[in-house]
């Protein structure tokens, strides 16, 4: 089918627009959205302001259905006066919360802008809130504040808080671990293939927060997600090896991904052929009606989720896209460099943001399809533009290779409907 | 602190942008980090609003703090004036912002822009979004609108404001719209509406009417008070929802304008009237309703659901702390006590205690009627996206009123169809907590064990209010196991979430606390027989019979005196 076109490869000095302005990105709370379905186990109690409690409800609202296992302490004038009364406070929310749900196991104290400004030591609360619940309940603390964090950068210090929290473990084995939260469906299918390959793999965040992976000198990791800075460092300081790899999104993303765990663990290439070659041949297939829908057409990417620049190599390589600008709110060289190098040469690539230069630019460029947050995009649907929500990128199963169709098939979607509407 | 899993209010500066975004000229710069542009959405996505909101956020950064936030403050000032060219700048901090102190006001007076620089104060650790937005409209007019001097305009008849709609406003558009209309037909005419639609040259006209309409209390109130004492104008104050509540409404009107209301209050095109009296609404009398929402929405829903579709209420509350006196003396009329609270755990133990018929409420009752399998219509803010209809879907005036009648019988069962599933309890497709058969899918049966349990699991909730649901969530884990097997799934769902969330109580059924009566397996199956949406009232009417007289154990008998006992009583 449509193999990557060489001509296109390979662009490692690619111009960076820095940008320091006004920015439209979530802020790090956003991530307990999807961790605190993902780790069952686990409850999220945000120590902020109702403004961290309504972006929490305005991202999530809509979504959930159930419970939330998260829930914000909102400070009050009264916690402003002075630390010692805000610690017995942070006690006797805590202690309510786990009285509600005496199921939980695990909990996080999450910083916000007002938890840090006014320089609360969450760490300090955790410590003492594990003495005082351990061993049934064990609480750890990490920042998703806005000040510091942005969108998925949310996960990334939770997952590091996780890891720091667990120590070397000396019989950890050789076990892969595949670290960044993945959506269930598609977790399972990567477990089918691992299998297959013979490679023993583990997840990263568990199903259960309680039960990780050890996590020691033998241990290699896999990146499931592009965000995860701070969480490699941890891996790395327990005696993880990170396998560098392109990430397992779209048919070459996927393949890549897994050759890295194949040639560590010594994966025989006739057996590794036998497993990837019909799955990936399925991927392509998938790739292809949408291929013919989306080749040539011309994206732009505002900041987002750090997602931006391995869904534009897959856009632009695997269905032909052509990519204008691929703004990341975040560029973490360390771990995108294998993308880097495939992304087509000569791509304005943008880091941070200010969002008024970038909507001129924007319109300037005149896109055939634009991909933003929540914010933007129903304001930019009404000047003309196609856009695509992209924290529907990060809601929605998309790695691996049945899911490569889907991903593409998002993107075409916006332009589907388009065409299709007479009104 | 305040712990809280949903909010149903945001905080202060998000009713400033809802000001800001209502009007025509004005441009907000907000001092706050840049997760607080989550806002934005708010607007775009989920009122749809075409633009984005006319808001600059400074987007500090932890490594900002201490240097120059300050600078960062400025120079966002001035990008927007520049490119923006708004005629009023308004600027304010979020909560984070507040903390570090850099005074917006003041940085962006020494800015020396060519335009009024409007600062607010938002106490954001006091203070919430409808009073962020009340205020920010007082500022605003202070700031734009003369203090005196300003003529009442010669005009052929009288004028009022409507005073209070905002952007992302429960049903403004539309209560805009139906009362211009109602004021058209006697003869009033608008002078300005705001802060939706106007700019800050339609404020400084706000003294050239005769009078103020405040539709939204909550937002409109301080302006009003402002223009009473500095410009005389009067203000309306009766809230034209319903029918009798538009009547009223007229009538102020019309003796402020000095018009006959009469020929409008007889042609009035109401339909509620009729379709309330019409023998098929029968069956609504003394339905067992809940009221819960903003002040203003409340009391206007208690009316109407009282003295217009003959409903019983049996809850009334509200989250607007400010009007928490008017909505505590109409609680006494109807016999119930208020629940003042913005706690939406609290406002869930109530409902589920009260066992109401129909919920009518905000977004967070519906999730909480859903939870409880309970028929909800929603009355008030915070709503979500599709409560802001493509139709046209006042709540306010004579077709307001048409559209509460059908919103809030919509989602109840239909009159027969409720009494062939009161009669034939077992007939096997009649699944337990059927939904009304015009709506498509059935509520969960599992649910108020679920949600009873954990207050069951508190050892702190000794008081008997607490006891209560612990014994609701025991009986249904019981009834569970006489279920028939066609609603097993559900039966043990409800089994399984119960025993875990409550495991002291509920792991052992056949053993309940001392002193609890308990039910012999014969009065629990005959108690399957009652439709669940009165089953639970029913169940703890008998217990509560039972143990205030001693027994041990409820048996067919006792069912069947407790019902005698409290027929005709609530
Ligand atoms: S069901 Fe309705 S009210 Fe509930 S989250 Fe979804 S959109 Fe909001
Ligand atoms: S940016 Fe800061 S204050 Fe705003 S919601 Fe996020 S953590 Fe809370």
């Amino acid at each position: 089918m449509s193999a990557p076109n060489p001509a296109i490869a390979g662009g490692a000095a690619l111009p960076v627009l820095k940008e320091r302005g006004q920015r439209e990105v979530f802020c790090g709370l956003t991530g307990i959205v999807w961790l605190h379905r993902k780790m069952q186990d686990a409850f999220f109690l945000v120590i902020g302001s109702r403004t961290c409690a309504h972006l929490l409800q305005s991202a999530a609202g809509v979504m959930i259905f159930a419970e939330p296992r998260f829930a914000t302490a909102i400070l009050e004038e009264k916690d402003l006066a002075g630390l010692a009364d805000a610690n017995e406070e942070i006690d006797r929310v805590v202690a309510r919360v786990l009285r509600r749900r005496p199921e939980v196991r695990q909990l996080f104290l999450v910083g916000s802008c007002p938890s840090e400004v006014i320089k609360l030591d969450l760490s300090r609360a955790a410590a003492r809130l594990s003495q005082q619940h351990g061993p049934d309940v064990q609480v750890l603390a990490y920042s998703g504040s806005g000040i510091e964090t942005t969108f998925t950068q949310g996960e990334d210090a939770c997952l590091a808080s996780m890891l720091r929290a667990q120590g070397p473990s000396e019989d950890a084995g050789d076990d892969l671990l595949v670290v960044g939260t993945l959506p269930d469906v598609v977790e399972d299918q990567l477990q089918r293939l691992f299998d297959q390959l013979g490679v023993p793999v583990r997840f990263f965040p568990p199903r259960r927060a309680r039960s990780a992976p050890p996590v020691g000198r033998g241990t290699r990791y896999l990146l499931a997600q592009p965000f995860l800075a701070e969480t490699g460092l941890a891996l790395n300081d327990l005696g993880a090896r990170h396998l560098p790899a392109p990430f397992p999104l779209g048919a070459e993303g996927t393949r890549a991904w897994l050759q890295a765990a194949a040639t560590e663990y010594g994966v025989d290439p006739a057996r590794f052929e036998e497993v990837v070659a019909p799955a990936e041949a399925r991927a392509r297939r998938a790739l292809a009606p949408m291929r013919e829908r989306l080749a040539g057409k011309r994206i732009f990417f505002f900041p987002d989720s750090q997602l931006e620049i391995p869904i534009a190599r897959f856009l632009a390589r695997e269905v032909g896209m052509e990519l204008v600008e691929v703004g990341t709110p975040y560029l973490q060289r360390d771990h995108l460099g294998p993308e880097l190098a495939l992304l087509p040469d000569g791509v304005q690539l943008s880091e941070g943001q200010d969002v008024e230069r970038q909507l001129d630019r924007c319109r300037a460029a005149a896109p055939d399809m634009v991909v933003c947050g929540l914010g933007l995009a129903n304001p930019l649907e009404v000047e003309g533009m196609t856009t695509k929500w992209s924290i529907e990128l990060v809601f929605t199963p998309v790695q691996g290779f049945e899911q490569a169709g889907d991903l593409a098939e998002l993107f075409a979607r916006p332009l589907v409907r388009r065409e299709r509407l007479k009104v | 602190m305040k712990l809280s899993v949903w909010t149903y209010e945001g905080p202060p500066h998000v009713g400033a942008m809802r000001v800001a975004t209502g009007m025509k000229g004005v441009h907000f710069v907000l001092h706050a980090p840049q997760g607080d542009t989550y806002a934005d959405l708010l607007f775009t996505m989920i009122e749809r609003r075409k633009q984005r909101p006319p808001v600059t956020y400074t987007t500090f950064q932890a490594r900002d703090l201490g240097s120059d936030t300050a600078e960062l403050f400025k120079t966002a000032a001035r990008e927007a004036y520049e490119r923006f060219q708004p005629e009023v700048l308004l600027v304010g901090a979020s909560c984070t912002a507040e903390l570090i102190q850099d005074d917006p006001a003041g940085i962006a007076a020494a800015i020396g822009l060519p335009v009024p620089v409007v600062p607010v104060e938002l106490s954001a650790y006091q203070r919430k979004e409808n009073w962020g937005a009340g205020e920010t409209f007082y500022q605003l007019v202070r700031a734009c609108c003369p203090k005196e001097g300003v003529e009442r305009l010669p005009r052929t008849g009288p004028s009022c404001n409507l005073l209070g709609p905002t952007a992302l406003g429960f049903r403004h558009r539309d209560d805009v719209a139906e009362i211009t209309r109602l004021l058209g037909r006697l003869g009033v005419d608008v002078n300005v509406t705001a802060p939706l639609g106007a700019s800050p040259a339609d404020l400084a006209r706000l003294p050239q009417a005769d009078f103020n309409v405040v539709l939204y209390p909550e937002i409109g109130e301080p302006v009003a008070r402002w223009l009473k004492r500095n410009h005389g104008q009067e203000a309306v104050a009766a809230t034209p929802i319903g029918v009798g509540g538009t009547a009223d409404f007229v009538k102020q009107v019309a003796e402020l304008a000095g018009v006959d209301p009469a020929p409008v209050l007889e042609e009035s095109g109401a339909r509620l009237p009729w379709y309330s009296r019409s023998i098929d609404s029968t069956y609504l009398t003394g339905k067992r309703v809940f009221v819960f929402g903003d002040a203003t929405h409340a009391l206007a829903a208690a009316r109407v659901a009282t003295e217009e579709l003959g409903f019983e209420v049996v809850g009334l509350g509200t989250y607007s702390r400010e009007q928490a006196r008017d909505v505590r003396k109409a609680a006494k009329r109807y016999g119930v006590e208020a629940l003042i609270t913005d706690d939406h755990l609290e406002v869930e133990d109530r409902i589920a205690e009260l066992h109401p018929e129909l919920v009518l409420g905000t977004q967070m009752e519906r999730h909480i009627a859903k939870r409880l399998g309970l028929p909800c219509a929603i009355i008030s803010a915070p709503v979500h996206v599709h409560d802001y209809p493509a139709r046209y879907s006042p709540q306010m005036g004579f077709e307001g009123a048409n559209v509460l009648f059908d919103t809030w019988v919509h989602p109840l069962m239909m009159g027969l169809e409720e009494h062939l599933l009161g009669m034939f309890r077992e007939d096997f497709e009649f699944a337990d907590g059927a939904a009304p058969s015009h709506l498509g899918h059935a509520p969960k049966a599992s649910a108020p064990a679920e949600l009873e349990g954990p207050a069951a699991a508190d050892p702190q909730a000794a008081d008997p209010a607490a006891a209560d649901p612990a014994a609701e969530g025991r009986a249904e884990s019981l009834a569970a196991e006489t279920a028939p097997s066609a609603s097993a799934s559900t039966a043990s769902a409800s089994t399984a979430s119960a025993a875990s969330a409550s495991a002291s109580s509920a792991s052992a059924p056949e053993a309940p606390p001392s002193g609890e009566p308990s039910w012999t397996r014969e009065a629990q199956k005959e108690l399957k027989k009652i439709p669940f949406f009165v089953r639970g009232k029913a169940r703890r009417n008998t217990e509560r019979f039972a143990r205030e007289r001693g027994f041990a154990s409820i048996t067919l008998e006792t069912l069947y005196e407790a019902k005698a006992h409290f027929a005709g009583r609530r």
